[in-house]
């Protein structure tokens, strides 16, 4: 592949003497939607939060191999934690806004970049929540706590509070899961739209989701990726029988 | 046959049920009552304003002046209250997102322990290390002088004896913040600190408020270990270096002694009852700042 944004080469990783992710080796193309797709339970959500290092907050949890972001490994220890954070956006299953009004909420990874004052927070609050197709329907009531909106607006807010901090990396852990059809739509066409300034990495469970939207697929199983390659040629001519099984809907 | 003895027992016991529950509603009002009818006759010969706000403290002379024990009640408890809350802040802070599973295994039998220790082990512990230490070594850093039974020695007791109260209730607020919020934060690049800041402390707010209105509730009424070490002379505190009277200690000390003066056995219920109208108005109003605060997330 040519210079993927993310390489992963070699992980490992257990949670005390659980050996969840399996000698992963992948590569995330630039300004794509990589769908990472499975069965429950095969260790996607914790290949996700490996990558921007919030499983450390875990205890006994045992990294070893490397994660490649712009040829810099983030798995050695005095990293910038931070730092990589910044770099990725996380939408998680159940959207979670932060306890205050909806402006705060985009504004929090702003201020905590060292912005202040409303003036130039307002334009840049604005600007995201339409990148999120949530200006329209909250313009009136930023002022409101951010959870009296529907889930669906929450996950779109907090999908505007990522892009805030200005990531490269969107990184979506089922985040329709919790939605009603009209708001997974929404989110969906907005991650079209967004992969054009992002890349975008998703994990889901779900087969048709990942037919619309995904440009590339890695496929796990019981912590392993057993296919990885570009989206076409995994659903028309899928290599391996167990991806093959999978398709045809022999497990969930 | 059968079933009319179920039926019974069923009514019985819901009756039965209705009827503990009854007595839980009905005690505190009891409790109001009685003190309202005994402190009636002070109250109907001296007047209320002249109860709670007069300085002079002559039962001899039939004169009731519960300023200085009120003042005295408020500093201790106001002092005690604000050496603890930044202690039990910052520790329930650190056992919820620092201190390793273990640690955490380790300190919470300490907090039980520390909770379950006889109020009057506090107080001679009191006497024995705070007293001297407030009149040996805090009164003179500051330019005073004192015996070390004072309001500071009042206030300190409190403080250490509101630790385990309500660090064990901030610690269990702590735990209900979701972890998918701290998650959001660190992912936004925030720290581990300023994640605490704005979300878990900002999330828990109206906890915290109750957990201190608590504290404060229950240091206004603590009488024994703060008795042993305030002093207990009548006077209004100048310094947290004076000695001071709260109002539970006049209770302790004299009901059921003086009681051959006229009126005096009604003067210690009125104090009773102040007591008691403090620390329900405590309670009320940290639960409209609880509401308040929830509405505004």
């Amino acid at each position: 592949m040519e210079n993927p944004i993310i390489s992963i080469r070699n992980l490992n990783l257990y949670f005390e003497k659980q050996h969840v992710l399996k000698n992963i080796n992948i590569e995330i193309p630039h300004n794509k939607v990589t769908v990472i797709l499975g069965p429950s339970g095969c260790g996607k959500t914790t290949l996700l939060k490996t990558l921007n290092r919030l499983v450390d907050l875990h205890d006994h949890v045992k990294i070893s191999g490397k994660i490649m972001l712009d040829d810099k490994d983030i798995l050695v220890p005095n990293i910038d934690v931070t730092g990589i954070r910044k770099k990725m956006g996380l939408l998680s299953q159940k959207p979670s806004p932060l306890p205050m009004t909806i402006f705060n909420n985009v504004a929090y990874g702003l201020r905590i970049n060292g912005l202040r004052g409303k003036r130039k927070l307002m334009p840049l609050v604005e600007k995201h929540l339409r990148e999120a197709n949530l200006w329209d329907e909250v313009k009136d009531r930023l002022r409101d706590p951010a959870s009296r909106l529907s889930i669906g607006q929450q996950q779109r807010l907090c999908l505007a509070r990522g892009l805030a901090v200005n990531p490269e990396i969107i990184l979506a852990d089922e985040p329709t899961s919790a939605l009603d059809p009209i708001s997974s739509t929404v989110i969906e066409q907005q991650f079209a739209e967004l992969k054009k300034h992002y890349t975008i990495v998703m994990v889901t469970h779900v087969l048709r989701q990942a037919r619309r939207i995904a440009d590339h697929i890695v496929f796990m199983y019981l912590g392993e990726v057993i296919e990885q390659g570009p989206a076409r040629e995994f659903f028309n001519n899928p290599k391996e029988q167990k991806t093959r099984d999978y398709l045809k809907g022999a497990f969930n | 046959m059968y079933n009319f003895v179920r039926k019974t027992k069923d009514t019985i016991s819901e009756a039965w049920v209705k009827f503990v529950l009854m007595l839980i509603f009905l005690l505190p009002l009891v409790i109001l009552a009685s003190l309202l009818n005994k402190s009636w006759m002070v109250i109907q010969t001296s007047g209320i304003g002249d109860l709670l706000f007069s300085s002079v403290w002559r039962p001899m002379a039939g004169q009731f002046g519960f300023k200085p024990f009120i003042i005295s009640s408020v500093y201790v408890t106001v002092l005690g209250l604000i050496i603890t809350a930044p202690v039990c802040l910052l520790s329930a802070i650190y056992l919820t997102y620092y201190g390793s599973k273990r640690m955490t295994a380790f300190m919470q039998p300490i907090i039980d322990i520390l909770a379950g220790i006889p109020s009057v082990i506090y107080g001679v512990w009191g006497v024995l290390i705070i007293v001297p230490f407030t009149g040996r070594f805090l009164a003179p850093l500051f330019g005073y002088e004192s015996t070390g039974f004072s309001i500071l020695s009042g206030g300190l007791v409190l403080a250490v004896m509101l630790i385990p109260f309500i660090l064990n209730i901030l610690i269990e607020i702590f735990r209900t913040v979701p972890h998918e919020q701290m998650e959001a934060s660190l992912s936004l690049g925030a720290s581990k600190w300023e994640s605490i800041k704005h979300v878990a402390v900002r999330r828990s707010l109206p906890g915290i408020v109750s957990a201190f209105a608590l504290g404060l509730s229950r240091a206004f009424g603590e009488t024994i270990a703060v008795l042993m070490v305030v002093g207990n002379v009548v006077g209004i505190p100048r310094s947290p270096f004076d000695t001071g009277y709260p109002l539970p200690a006049l209770i302790a000390n004299n009901y059921g002694e003086m009681l051959s003066i006229p009126m005096f056995d009604s003067a210690l219920m009125f104090a009773a009852l102040v007591l008691l109208m403090v620390v329900v108005c405590f309670n009320l109003m940290s639960r409209y700042v609880i509401i308040f605060m929830e509405k505004r997330q």
